[in-house]
């Protein structure tokens, strides 16, 4: 028997690294989707925008975000180096390919269904991220009068003179001002584009095709595949991160359209 | 009383392996519906033959599910529109009169097409050399009890050395991955005591073997298991996978030669 080759390069090794990035990115999924949950509470944005601070400027999350981004890329390289080596592997195609006798069509087409979120997370980021670190994100100023809980919103189109990240202090009268970016407002603006809310849904519609597959398939690159437990990680597969998570996520463009 | 039928037939004709190829329209009169696939294909060929023309070469042996040869793809499915059969145990009751039958050679660069609808499977070969045999030393024969084996455990490693060997779980996959036949070859030794010396060496070697021949890279579409005409499960696949990481992260020492 010859001697071992490097394991990262070989096919098993290579699967494994779309495995645990792919892992990586549905438990990621779990936090975003909780954190954005907030948009539907009915406060102009507060608890939504203090929410949108922590993550962007606490170091551990900062820290994990970058190991995200980072995970995206290389889940992505990855898919692509395996796709051309896949092609490669039958330079010469079936005149007739009966795929839906043996297996099922988003299982076949994880590339084309991973480009469509590729394409969806690009525009996301574009939309929120980058207009909220480098972009056009408005302000707001949130007066909150402690004793009642009454709460005046004050949107802001420049940035406070006293801004510098994100204020919080008490004013004389028991009021409390907040002073924030408002990611919320840039939300509400966005999701005015239908053009922008269709995608939303195509992506999370590509999103659940993509996990019901991807998820339990993670389990069994890896080389976890027993009889205990695949009924339990194909339910995990199907309904948590196939069905519950890209519905919540799709319902929030459609509420900002449709509702708010 | 056995119905009689005629076919068209869309076959993949190649002079040999550097011949483009193309496909032929063949017609095929007068098929009795309790013939074989196979015999089918020798009605035709006999009628070829007596028109001078040159038979279509295809791979076939033993002509009973056992040897593996026989390897056509038909109607875009490898072994034919049946589950859990060789072609050669594929009849002719399950086409109707007048149908139009394409028939393929398996697709892969590590199978290149030999001539018309055969292909070389020799990287299969190389890959069982790799690692999928036991080193016996001969002497005095022990006591087979002294060896204890689970019957559940010894079902397991007969179900995946039932492999023949024939490659479509290659040629029904869209990555054209021969993942389940190499993770069949590990199991059956992983899984029994005779196996365990060279375990780890076995599973590392075989997989660079594979990867070496040019096969895809399996993504769990499960068309392999859906059209194994032995029934090899996805199992085996997810066992394969454990021997190589723990071989490459953890039992090194049992891996490198020197
Ligand atoms: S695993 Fe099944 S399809 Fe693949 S070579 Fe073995 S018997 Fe043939
Ligand atoms: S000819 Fe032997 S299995 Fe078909």
């Amino acid at each position: 028997m010859s001697k071992s080759k490097p394991v990262l390069t070989s096919s098993l090794g290579r699967k494994l690294i779309m495995s645990l990035t792919g892992l990586f990115l549905c438990t990621f999924l779990i936090v975003h989707l909780i954190g954005n949950l907030q948009l539907f509470k009915d406060d102009a944005g507060y608890a939504f925008n203090n929410y949108a601070y922590f993550m962007t400027h606490f170091t551990p999350i900062k820290v994990v975000s970058y190991l995200l981004y980072l995970s995206i890329i290389i889940h992505a390289v990855y898919a692509l180096i395996l796709t051309t080596k896949n092609k490669a592997a039958r330079p010469i195609g079936y005149d007739q390919y009966d795929g839906k006798a043996n297996s099922a069509w988003n299982s076949r087409n994880m590339g084309i269904l991973g480009t469509v979120l590729l394409i969806f997370i690009v525009t996301h980021m574009q939309n929120f991220w980058y207009q909220y670190k480098f972009g056009t994100t408005p302000y707001v100023e949130y007066r909150t009068e402690v004793s009642t809980g009454n709460q005046e919103v004050l949107k802001l189109d420049d940035v406070p003179s006293d801004y510098n990240g994100y204020v919080i202090y008490p004013e004389p009268g028991g009021i409390e001002v907040v002073k924030s970016k408002d990611l919320y407002r840039q939300v509400e603006e966005t999701f005015k584009n239908p053009l922008l809310v269709g995608l939303y849904v195509l992506g999370m519609a590509a999103l659940s095709f993509h996990l019901i597959h991807g998820f339990q398939s993670a389990f069994q690159t890896i080389g976890f595949n027993h009889r205990r437990y695949n009924g339990i990680i194909r339910t995990i597969g199907v309904w948590v991160f196939g069905i519950i998570i890209p519905i919540l996520f799709a319902s929030m463009p459609l509420y900002f359209y449709f509702i708010k | 009383m056995s119905a009689h039928m005629n076919l068209t037939l869309k076959v993949w004709r190649q002079k040999n392996s550097n011949d483009k190829g193309q496909f032929v329209t063949i017609q095929a009169k007068d098929i009795a519906d309790d013939m074989s696939f196979l015999e089918m294909l020798d009605v035709v060929n006999e009628d070829l033959t007596r028109k001078g023309e040159d038979p279509i070469y295809f791979d076939h042996d033993c002509r009973e599910g056992i040897c593996g040869m026989c390897s056509l793809v038909i109607n875009g499915r490898p072994h034919g529109p049946k589950y859990g059969i060789t072609t050669c145990q594929l009849h002719m009751r399950s086409f109707h009169d007048g149908q139009t039958i394409v028939i393929e050679p398996w697709r892969a660069s590590a199978f290149p097409v030999l001539k018309d609808l055969a292909v070389d499977r020799t990287s299969f070969d190389r890959i069982q050399q790799a690692g999928g045999y036991v080193n016996i030393n001969t002497g005095g024969p022990q006591d087979a009890n002294n060896i204890l084996i689970p019957k559940r455990v010894a079902d397991e490693a007969f179900e995946s050395a039932t492999c023949i060997g024939c490659g479509a779980c290659v040629a029904a996959c869209k990555n054209a991955s021969a993942m389940l036949f190499v993770s069949a070859k590990i199991s059956q030794f992983a899984l029994l005591p005779q196996g365990q010396t060279e375990r780890y060496e076995r599973a590392q070697a075989m997989v660079d073997q594979m990867d070496a021949e040019g096969f895809g890279n399996c993504t769990n579409t499960g068309a392999c298991e859906a059209e194994c005409p032995k029934g090899i499960k996805l199992t085996n696949i997810a066992r394969m996978n454990r021997e190589y990481f723990t071989a490459k992260f953890f039992r090194q020492e049992d891996v490198h030669q020197h």
